[in-house]
Parts: C-alpha cells; structure tokens; sequence
C-alpha cells in the first residue's frame, strides 16, 4: 500500500539551490561579520571577520576561522559532500548541512550566525553529543533484524512492488539530525524520540525482510512516538535530502487505525 | 494496561464522536434559549426523554475519555512531572468530568 497522507510540507528548496547574491547584500571579496559559539551550552558567541568568496559554503566559512582565527574552535565534519551528516550546524537560526550550503543562501546583509544543534549536548563549540539522537533511534526500534542468515538465499525484494517503493522514499536518511533539531517536540518532551528515528520505523514497516514488522505499530506508538508529533512539519522543511519525516510519521499514526501496510 | 496505540485511538474516535455531538449541543442551546425558555420549561422537555438521556451519556463518555487525554500530552510537554504523577491526575479528572457529567445528565433526565 503505498499510503497517501493529508501531509502537505514541501522541503525547502533554497536549501539545494545555489542562490546567487540579491542586491543589497554583501559580495565577494566584503567582509562577513561571521559570530560563531564558542563553549558548551552555558558558552557565548564570539566575533570573526571573514572575507565572502565566490562559491563558499558554509563549512568553508568554519574552516578557514578554525585555519586562520581561532587552532582551538572544535567543529565536525568529513566528506564535505553531504553524504555523512556530520557537519550540521545551526546556521542563522535555521538547523543545516554546513558542507552543502552556500554562504549566499543564508546570509543576512553581511551576518552569519554559526551554532551548535538545538536539543543535544554540547561537547564543544560547534560540536554536539548525538548519542541521545541515536539512543531514541534505538529505542524507537530503528534497528533492523534479518529474517534470513548470511548461509540463506536472499530473498527477492522486487524494486517496483508499492511497499518497496514506499520504503525507497524515506531511506536515503544521512542521520545528520537536522530534523531532530528543528523539531520543538523534541525540546519540550524529553521522551519524543523525533523524526528521524520515526522515520526510519517507517521503513522498517515496509521492508519484509524485516523479522520485527508485527511489533512496528506497538513500538510506534510506545511513549514518546508517533503520537507525541504535532505534524508542523519542520522536520520535513528542513531535511537536507528532501525526505518526509512528517509523511512517515503520519503514516505510522495510521497504522493505529488500518494496521501496517502489506508488504508482499 | 492500555497501551500508547489505544490512548491514542481513543483520543482520535472520541474526537470523532464529539464533532456531531457538540454541534447538536450547540445548535441546541442556541435554538432552546431563543425564546427565552425557563429551567422549568427546558426540564419539562429533557425529563424521561430517553432520547435525550442517551446523547448527553454519549457526550459525557466521549468528553471523560477525549479531554483528560488532551491534557495528558500537554502537561507532558509543558510540565516536568513524573508520568505516573500525570496519568494519576488525568485519571481523576476523567473521573470527575464522569460523576459530575453524568450526575447533570441524571438531573435533567
Ligand atoms: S512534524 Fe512531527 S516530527 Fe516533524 S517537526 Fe513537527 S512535531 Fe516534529
Ligand atoms: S530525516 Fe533528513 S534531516 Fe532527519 S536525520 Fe535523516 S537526513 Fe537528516
Ligand atoms: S561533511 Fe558530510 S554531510 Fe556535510
């Protein structure tokens, strides 16, 4: 069943598109006045003047003030293509893949505001604590288990069928949690196990290679799932690969009243 | 126990419930008052209607089940109290909104 929702939230696309400078706004070879944080949660910003370059991202940004300003500013990333989901940051108040968005996107006049993620431990400046995002991923039962053994044949999963296809949508997840920062469920119960994790039951759901799909809609709707969401959707305006967390979540409210999809 | 999936489909169905009935409700209150109509007469019209007494039953249920569940997720959010503490609360109101709910349907039947 490929499950059609009342949800309506499109990504947004400026995160993707490479927007060229409005008039107004500061053009290369200007000064950014670029306020990074500095500290754990209780730290504070601190001010660095970087030249705007053609082409520079956001990471670019923090790479050169950590090379150039400030050896101790501690930051995370590694492939700087948007494929690990390291290097999210909080970037003029709006969570972000730093290494994939451009300087000219997000600037506001000459201002960039760099930050950590919302609802996580800091460790340091820019760098968060992700282990309650994935202890929830956990605890939402995001953990797939094989119905087969490596000695078995693996079963045929045709690439057109509707559960697949469904399951397809939501997969491509980098685990940056982006969504999990713009998500104000997450930081007002502490028991919500966000978007993401949701996300990812979703396509557990629908995957039958999965062992655990009879106890998908229980685990879904334990304390702190699915039906804790609010369904405003800024999980789904800001995830970087343009998945629909909000559309998995409704769909697993769902599954409350029509069980879970067929998957054969 | 209840679980989270039947919390979550009573709060949907008794929501469903409560549309048509609050609309009556309403719609009912408006046209009873129009005229200017005493507690007497309104009594006179309620009394031995079982009509009457079985949609206000239906209406004190679905309000017993729908509101203290509403108010079950906000203080979760908004308060930081132990759950037990919130279940334990909204387990008492949901019994108060059903004494005090069905002793007016009692009343005016
Ligand atoms: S739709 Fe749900 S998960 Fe997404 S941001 Fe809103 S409350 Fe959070
Ligand atoms: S759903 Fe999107 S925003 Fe959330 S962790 Fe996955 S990739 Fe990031
Ligand atoms: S550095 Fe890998 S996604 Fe940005």
């Amino acid at each position: 069943m490929t499950s059609k929702t009342s949800d309506t939230v499109q990504p947004d696309r400026s995160q993707h598109d490479h927007v060229h400078a409005q008039p107004g706004q500061a053009q290369p070879g200007d000064r950014l006045e670029v306020s990074i944080w500095r500290g754990k949660r209780d730290g504070g910003f601190k001010q660095y003047a970087v030249e705007l370059r053609e082409n520079q991202t956001v990471l670019d940004i923090v790479t050169e003030v950590q090379r150039q300003h400030e050896p101790s500013l501690a930051y995370r990333f590694a492939c700087r293509v948007g494929v690990c989901g390291s290097c999210a940051m909080t970037v003029n108040g709006a969570p972000r893949w730093t290494c994939r968005t451009h300087v000219n996107q997000v600037i506001a006049g000459n201002q960039l505001t760099i930050e950590p993620l919302r609802h996580l431990p800091v460790i340091k400046d820019l760098v968060c604590d992700l282990a309650p995002f994935f202890e929830k991923w956990q605890k939402a039962g995001g953990t797939f288990k094989p119905t087969k053994s490596r000695l078995d044949k693996p079963e045929p999963i045709d690439p057109q069928s509707p559960a697949r296809k469904t399951a397809n949508a939501a997969i491509e997840c980098i685990n940056c949690a982006v969504c999990y920062s713009a998500c104000d469920v997450v930081g007002w119960n502490n028991d919500y196990v966000g978007p993401a994790a949701l996300n990812r039951l979703w396509t557990l759901a629908n995957d039958k290679r999965h062992a655990d799909r009879e106890q998908v809609t229980d685990l879904a709707f334990q304390e702190g799932g699915c039906a804790s969401c609010h369904s405003h959707g800024n999980c789904t305006r800001h995830c970087p690969v343009e998945l629909s967390p909000s559309q998995s979540i409704a769909a697993l409210k769902k599954s409350a009243i029509f069980g879970l999809p067929d998957v054969e | 126990m209840i679980n989270g999936r039947q919390l979550y489909l009573a709060q949907r169905l008794s929501a469903v419930l409560l549309v048509p009935l609050v609309l009556i409700h309403l719609a009912l209150i408006i046209i009873a008052v129009r005229n200017g109509l005493s507690a007497a007469e309104i009594l006179g019209r309620t009394r031995g209607s079982l009509l009457w007494g079985v949609f206000y039953t239906l209406f004190v249920l679905a309000v017993a089940v729908h509101v203290p569940l509403g108010v079950r997720n906000v203080m979760t959010e908004w308060t930081r109290l132990q759950p037990r503490v919130v279940d334990a609360f909204c387990l008492l109101f949901c019994l108060l909104l059903l004494i005090a709910g069905m002793r007016a349907v009692f009343a005016v039947v």
